[in-house]
């Protein structure tokens, strides 16, 4: 493989790395925080994906979608999380399960009704229709580059949030130890709600980012949703760090995988994940 | 409260009553139904065997796998496997074979999958199941996403399993030889510690269980339980694709025992007829003033889910011992 | 003198900077009661989980008998001959009294989990295992609440449970956290005759807050402060002792 080769698949990695990021800091941040294991965090990204797909189609230009997107998100996420989840924090994982398990169904069939089965394009954006050219032949995708900035932007936002702004310093006690923290008067519940509705954001706006590239299909959400489980696994349960390096570890092991050794490139994610396991069994970054 | 009741363990009257007169109908169907019908409760009772062997493991140990279906459909393929296109395989050795089989990857899973707790247990247990899934899924040597046909049922020279209704019965043996089988379990050395590893597996470990080698060996019985169940499919069906090993089969085994009430078996095999019955009644519901609400079938389910969640969380079981006047709950 | 049961030498345990259990060494011998006291947070109930198994230590060795028994895990510790009770009840809530000490009793002779034997055969039938159950069952003096379900019961008679699911692994060392926790007055003296029969064949460690208790039941007390011991002997020297007096006692036991 020489070496603009290797460069576009170095960055493809990162991209998808990052990607796989924004859901899984969104998974593990309800998991880590309120404990919740949430099988339809895959929906909100295929959801996202649909929304995103439909407001373009609406107003014409992806920025706005995004905008738009991750506002009316946001409202979902604190609205599911105040009539449903909320009342699931307490309750055995299994009930949770099943309970994820039956909003899945549900929301492929909110899809369904709303936006169809078909599958969509939605356009690159104009300003970001042009390419780098690495060499003579080939080059790289502006909108690719965008993708991953838009990722990195929202990775350090969290960052901050999380480390150095008061609400974070709450979700971190919240984290820690949650009676403490209400009895100290901190309102639990409502950071909660933001959480939550941060990660169905997180999810959304992933969807409707990588749009132009991936397409919108019905089966994204599945799809996505495990490689999301296996980079939550790797990186530890609620470390935001922990997702971030298993994202891009994940990425680069699928990426590459794919393109040296196809025939069990997919099985690659899983056998790194085992020996993740054998190793440290609460992932490399556990709180 | 008697404490084998907290868990239906032991089972109350009324429940005892059911699962007779369900055994009386199950025997009387093929007389009664059309050859259609009796297809259907087969598969029934072939689902009924795969929903008991995962409350082996949820119900009864604890642990939530997320990835049960993987040693369903291993079986299946097996079974494919051994038959050759043109001719029937023969049922007494294949079938351990399958079992056997399932069981070895069942181990082999379990091994890193059971060393995990909690939440991890239970993604772990859904990331090697997809790993299955996309190993067949993405190899044309292994049917790939086609799957494969099994042209033959297995050959039982006893007995024509060619024959709907002589499958049927012996579908229905080893419904109830499962049956039989995990209820003496359920009291035996291994029951008790698996039942007290889910009360408590802390204080199981302070009091001398090594509660790694038992996880295993629930895990690994159950997989081969279900690969029972998976080779009685492929071989009823003539049929096996990926998804037999994929997420939603495995959800939908969750769903059944839960949906039944766990921990005492019955309960899963009153859940998967249930399931599968609700889920041909939604599948086959008219149209409404233009709204296909067959097609739309899952809205139904999933909103079924959610509200049995919410309001019957011990399942079919628990409302049966409820209003069947069983003295003290 | 004794024969020393239990031996630990310069344990120590750290949570990252902090060193919860810094340098303690005890011995337990049998027929004796060794009771550790200090102020909270002065590392008693850690050093009880290094002593079982529930917390890998990060230095120091423990002796059970003749064997290292350092870096074992809980269940291994458990088979060679150490039980231990916990400061927060650690029971079988939904399970019968029976239920819960017989399933201890089980652990001794439980078939190996790939055998399929121990699939096959009654639980409740094994001759030995109902036998080291009844016994310990009567020496916790739970005969008359066999049936009842624990999590149903008093807290005292939940500590009497905790204390019977240690006595039916047939341990020789004892290792029992707070077991007067929570308890009333009549409760606690029906646990301190306990106790006092117990000693009998048992090298006991007794972590406890209630002086009276303490001073009643111990042969030999530690004093734990801040993760270190700041003096060990009989309860008259302990007594005595200055520093202990100043760190801990305050002058009403002087």
């Amino acid at each position: 493989m020489d070496l603009a080769n290797f460069l576009i698949q170095l960055l493809n990695s990162v991209q998808y790395g990052l990607l796989l990021f924004m859901l899984a800091a969104g998974l593990t941040l309800i998991f880590g925080i309120m404990g919740v294991v949430n099988l339809a965090h895959g929906s909100f990204y295929m959801l996202g994906a649909y929304l995103g797909y439909a407001l373009c189609a609406a107003w014409g230009s992806l920025t706005l979608a995004i905008a738009g997107g991750a506002a009316l998100s946001v409202l979902f996420g604190l609205l599911l999380e105040r009539l449903l989840f909320r009342h699931f924090y307490h309750r055995d994982h299994l009930d949770q399960v099943l309970l994820t398990f039956g909003l899945i169904y549900i929301f492929e069939e909110m899809r369904s009704i709303l936006w169809g089965d078909d599958v969509h394009g939605v356009p690159v954006p104009a300003a970001l229709e042009w390419s780098i050219p690495l060499t003579e032949n080939l080059s790289y995708p502006a909108y690719r580059l965008f993708m991953s900035g838009v990722c990195l932007l929202l990775a350090a936002g969290l960052y901050l949030l999380i480390s150095k702004t008061r609400l974070g310093m709450k979700i971190r006690a919240g984290a820690f130890n949650r009676d403490m923290t209400e009895s100290l008067g901190i309102n639990i519940q409502r950071i909660h709600a933001i959480v939550f509705a941060m990660g169905v954001g997180l999810a959304a706006v992933a969807g409707i980012v990588a749009a132009p590239v991936s397409s919108v299909y019905p089966n994204m959400g599945s799809q996505v949703l495990i490689m999301c489980f296996v980079v939550v696994v790797i990186g530890g349960i609620g470390s935001i760090r922990g997702a971030l390096i298993a994202a891009l570890l994940v990425g680069l092991v699928d990426t590459f995988g794919k393109v040296l050794l196809p025939q069990v490139a997919s099985m690659l994610v899983y056998v790194l994940m085992a020996l993740v396991l054998l190793w440290k069994p609460q992932g490399l970054f556990k709180q | 409260m008697s404490t084998a009741r907290a868990h239906l363990e032991v089972l109350p009257r009324s429940i005892q009553l059911v699962l007779w007169l369900g055994l009386l109908a199950l025997l009387a169907f093929p007389w009664i139904g059309s050859d259609f019908h009796a297809q259907m409760v087969s598969r029934m009772m072939i689902l009924a065997i795969f929903a008991m062997s995962l409350d082996l493991l949820q119900g009864v140990t604890g642990l939530v796998s997320l990835g049960h279906a993987a040693y369903f459909g291993l079986a299946g393929y097996l079974l494919a496997f051994m038959t050759p296109p043109g001719e029937p395989v023969s049922l007494w050795w294949t079938l351990p074979v399958a079992v056997l089989g399932a069981g070895l990857a069942a181990a082999v899973i379990g091994f890193f999958v059971v060393r995990t707790q909690g939440i991890y247990f239970i993604m772990v247990t859904m990331a090697f199941a997809q790993m299955v899934f996309y190993l067949f899924f993405d190899n044309k040597v292994l049917g790939g996403s086609d799957g494969i046909y099994i042209n033959f049922k297995p050959d039982a020279v006893l007995f024509d399993l060619e024959n709907k209704q002589v499958f049927y019965y012996f579908t229905l043996a080893c419904l109830v030889g499962v049956y039989l089988f995990l209820r003496r379990l359920l009291w035996s050395p291994l029951g008790r510690t698996l039942n007290g590893i889910r009360i408590n597996e802390h204080r199981m470990r302070a009091m001398g269980y090594s509660t790694f080698g038992y996880k295993l060996t629930a895990f690994t019985v159950a997989g081969a339980l279900a690969g029972l169940a998976g080779y009685l499919w492929g071989a009823q069906t003539g049929y096996v694709n990926p998804e037999l090993m994929g997420f939603h089969m495995s959800a939908h085994a969750i769903m059944m025992v839960i949906l039944g009430g766990m921990g005492n078996f019955a309960g899963a095999m009153v859940g998967a007829f249930c399931f599968e019955y609700l889920l041909h009644l939604f599948k086959d519901l008219p149209t409404v003033g233009g709204f296909q609400m067959g097609k739309h079938w899952q809205l139904w389910m999933g909103s079924f889910i959610v509200l049995v969640v919410i309001w019957a969380p011990r399942g079919v079981l628990g409302l049966i011992q409820r209003f069947g006047g069983d003295s003290d709950a | 003198m004794h024969e020393i049961l239990l031996s630990a030498r310069h344990l120590t345990k750290r949570f990252g900077g902090l060193a919860a259990v810094n340098d303690v060494s005890l011995d337990l011998s049998r027929d004796e009661i060794h009771a550790v006291i200090g102020p909270n947070g002065a590392g008693k109930s850690t050093l009880t989980h290094l002593l079982s198994g529930d917390l890998p230590s990060t230095s120091g060795q423990i002796q059970l008998g003749a064997q290292d028994v350092t870096g074992w895990s809980a269940d291994r510790i458990s088979h060679h001959g150490l039980g231990r009770s916990f400061q927060k009840t650690n029971i079988f809530s939904p399970l019968s009294v029976w239920e819960n000490i017989r399933l201890a009793a089980q652990s001794r002779s439980t078939p190996a989990p790939g055998n399929p034997l121990g699939w096959w055969l009654r639980a409740d039938a094994h001759a030995g295992v109902n036998q080291r159950a009844e016994r310990a069952l009567n020496l916790a003096r739970l005969s008359a609440r066999r049936d009842t379900v624990a999590g149903l019961m008093s807290h005292g008679e939940q500590r009497q449970l905790e204390i019977a699911m240690c006595l039916a692994t047939e341990p020789e060392v004892l290792l029992l956290d707070e077991p007067l926790a929570g308890m009333g007055v009549a409760e606690a003296e029906r646990m301190v005759e306990l106790l006092l029969a117990l000693k009998q064949d048992h090298a006991m460690l007794l972590v406890e807050h209630d002086m009276d208790a303490v001073f009643t039941l111990a042969d030999r007390l530690t004093v734990m402060v801040n993760g270190q011991v700041i003096a060990s002997g009989t309860p008259a020297e302990i007594r005595a002792d200055a520093n202990v007096q100043a760190a801990y006692l305050g002058e009403e036991h002087a």
